[in-house]
């Protein structure tokens, strides 16, 4: 009770914080608040991954559906917040640079993050029993993972090639921190990695008492 | 009488899928026909524009990975589904299992390019410059291929969907093979020296062993339940 | 000397359990037989018996001479006969038995493998096709490939499935033979076959 009235009440003062100060940005003006929010949901898009990769192979490990529950929930709100943060990405960028999408290296990275949790739950969705959803679901979560590493070297060289000659809208417009700046964004941070946190284990209950249900 | 090392019995697995293969043909006239059919469309279509090695090198591997798709997840579905399966994991290990599996994909794929990649050329008028690099980026990535595909089979076939399955899940996995094999032959259709290419090579043959390692540490999670 | 010893095992798919608490112990020269209604899980013990699947609780253990047998060293040991297994049909019937011999790491002369083929009743028919078999001279074929590796364990899942009267004989001079030099472990539904166990055990009560 008390975690949900705190979390609500440092998100409204992020969100209040977040359109009272300047814009960071001061040539795109309001737009650019767009990044106290896309940049933290980007962030737990990715934090997630990482953790359903370790409840993988924790479940891998150990054959404690437990852990697939937990894996699965994970990949259910990275996937929610992959969606998230490239549609707000994809509007700072219609708004800054005039096009919804440009495959630059971050929005290459985040589509194909998009395809991996995509893959995920039709792997899911097409095995019955359990303990071999969650092994197979784990191993590809796993294979996937692997995949990463290459992308990382592999998807700047694919923007180079698409753009050569367009370093000017690769680069990141900079955005000036100045400490209110950088402690609302730090906030915001804090607000959605803890929201984060919160409906996964939320979720993880949930999941796991249906599955006692059904028994 | 006991013998062989396991490179042998991985060799008698291969052969014994190659004789069946061609027995039934099932994979193979799969992968022929997708082939052959994606080829001549995309020949009709874009035939006369040789000239830009940019397209040229997507249809190319376009051509080789949606045949891919079509033919390389046969090498488990069909032992599930005439429950054959069994009797194999009664006779071999998974190590076995898996590099024969493997080497029988890997096959497959280089048969099917012994006839498309001359097709390709001539229908599409290519003038390749720089041959050497042309077929290591082509043997790098089919060996990259077949390992991805290899262990993606392995867990589709598993599962109820199977066929769009497949493709599904192989396409995250293979893009950085695809993309890097699309630069790597667009450099050798443009003549680059063969040093120009390293940082291609480089990176398939760190893919290949990346594969390699994930399957092998993976592979007996989706083998054994 | 070779025995087999399971504790506490246990199989649930899900949430639906199939069996628990199962404790065998067999050595040499011992049968079992396993009974109970259909989808009490009898072909799943066998199952978990020869590794083809993981208990969910508990251990199977098989010891050669005092020392325990890792699943894979195991896997050579055990002979499987049982309904949801096949031959490949697009090979004869010698192919099938000498290529997964092979893979399995053993080299048997064809001559041999021709004698193992007869000795199942199915004399001269190495070289034709598995998939024109009938289903009783597949079921023979299944034994033969059960045996190839000369199992000092064999598991039987419905023994005289498919079997006509000359193919039932086959199978009970098997059945005398492995009881003889091995352990012997059965799944049936058929009263007749209780005459081969020493001991009885019945799931799903």
């Amino acid at each position: 009770m008390l975690c949900k009235i705190s979390l609500s009440i440092w998100m409204a003062t992020v969100i209040i914080a977040v359109f009272l100060l300047p814009p960071p940005q001061a040539q795109l003006g309001d737009v650019s608040r767009v990044f106290f929010f896309h940049v933290p949901m980007a962030w737990i898009a990715v934090l997630a991954f990482l953790l359903s990769l370790i409840f993988s192979l924790q479940y891998l490990r150990k054959k404690d559906l437990n852990y697939d529950i937990k894996a699965r929930t994970a990949a259910r709100l990275g996937l929610l917040f992959t969606i998230l943060a490239t549609i707000s990405g994809s509007i700072f960028a219609k708004t800054s640079w005039g096009s919804f999408w440009n495959w630059d290296p971050r929005e290459t990275s985040i589509f194909i993050l998009l395809l991996i949790y995509g893959a995920y739950f039709a792997l899911r969705s097409a095995v019955e029993m359990p303990d071999r959803r969650a092994s197979l679901s784990a191993v590809y979560a796993i294979l996937a993972f692997f995949t990463v590493p290459f992308l990382v070297f592999v998807i700047p060289r694919v923007y180079q090639s698409l753009h050569p000659n367009d370093s000017v809208i690769n680069t990141r417009l900079q955005i000036q921190m100045s400490s209110s700046i950088l402690i609302a964004f730090l906030a915001s941070l804090v607000g959605f990695t803890w929201l984060f946190l919160w409906i996964f284990r939320l979720e993880t209950k949930i999941n796991r008492l249906l599955d006692e249900m059904e028994e | 009488m006991k013998s062989s090392s396991w490179a042998a019995k991985a060799g008698w697995l291969l052969f014994k899928d190659l004789k069946s293969e061609f027995r039934t043909r099932y994979a193979l006239n799969a992968i022929f026909m997708f082939g052959l059919t994606t080829l001549t469309v995309v020949s009709f279509s874009v035939g006369g524009i040789s000239s830009n090695t940019r397209i040229t090198s997507s249809l190319f591997w376009l051509v080789i990975f949606f045949s891919s798709m079509s033919g390389l997840a046969q090498v488990f579905v069909k032992e599930e589904e005439s429950k054959t399966v069994n009797v194999l994991k009664l006779s071999a290990s998974s190590g076995t299992v898996l590099v024969g599996k493997l080497l029988f994909n890997l096959v497959l794929l280089l048969i099917l390019e012994l006839v498309i990649v001359p097709l390709f050329i001539i229908w599409m008028n290519l003038s390749i410059l720089n041959i050497w690099l042309f077929l290591s980026v082509l043997l790098l990535g089919s060996l990259g291929l077949a390992c991805a595909t290899t262990i993606t089979a392995a867990i589709i076939s598993k599962s109820h969907v199977k066929g769009a399955l497949f493709a599904v899940l192989s396409f995250p996995i293979l893009l950085p093979l695809l993309i890097v094999g699309i630069d790597g032959t667009r450099k050798s259709l443009e003549g680059v020296d063969f040093s120009a290419g390293f940082a291609d090579l480089r990176l398939l043959i760190s893919y290949v062993v990346v594969m390699l390692v994930a399957s092998i540490l993976l592979f007996d999670f989706v083998w054994n339940e | 000397m070779i025995s087999l010893e399971t504790q506490n095992l246990g199989k649930w798919f899900g949430k639906r359990k199939v069996f628990e608490g199962i404790n065998l112990s067999l050595r040499e020269k011992s049968s079992l037989v396993i009974t109970g209604r259909n989808g009490s899980g009898k072909t799943t013990l066998l199952k978990i018996l020869c590794g083809l699947i993981r208990p969910s609780r508990g251990e199977v253990t098989i010891k050669q001479d005092g020392k325990i047998l890792i699943l894979e060293k195991s896997r050579n040991h055990i002979g499987l006969v049982m309904p949801d297994l096949e031959l490949y049909g697009e090979l004869t019937a010698w192919e099938n038995l000498n290529y997964l011999g092979r893979i399995r790491g053993l080299i048997t002369g064809k001559e041999d493998l021709k004698e193992m083929i007869a000795g199942v009743g199915l004399k001269d028919r190495e070289d034709d096709l598995v998939s024109s078999f009938s289903s009783g001279m597949k079921q023979r074929l299944k034994y033969a490939f059960a045996r190839l590796h000369q199992p000092e364990i064999l598991l039987l899942d419905e023994p005289s499935a498919n079997l006509d009267e000359e193919g039932i004989s086959v199978v009970e001079k098997i059945v005398t033979e492995q009881k003889e030099r091995g352990i012997l472990i059965l799944a049936t539904n058929q009263r007749e076959d209780l005459k081969y166990a020493d001991e009885i055990i019945q799931l799903g009560r």
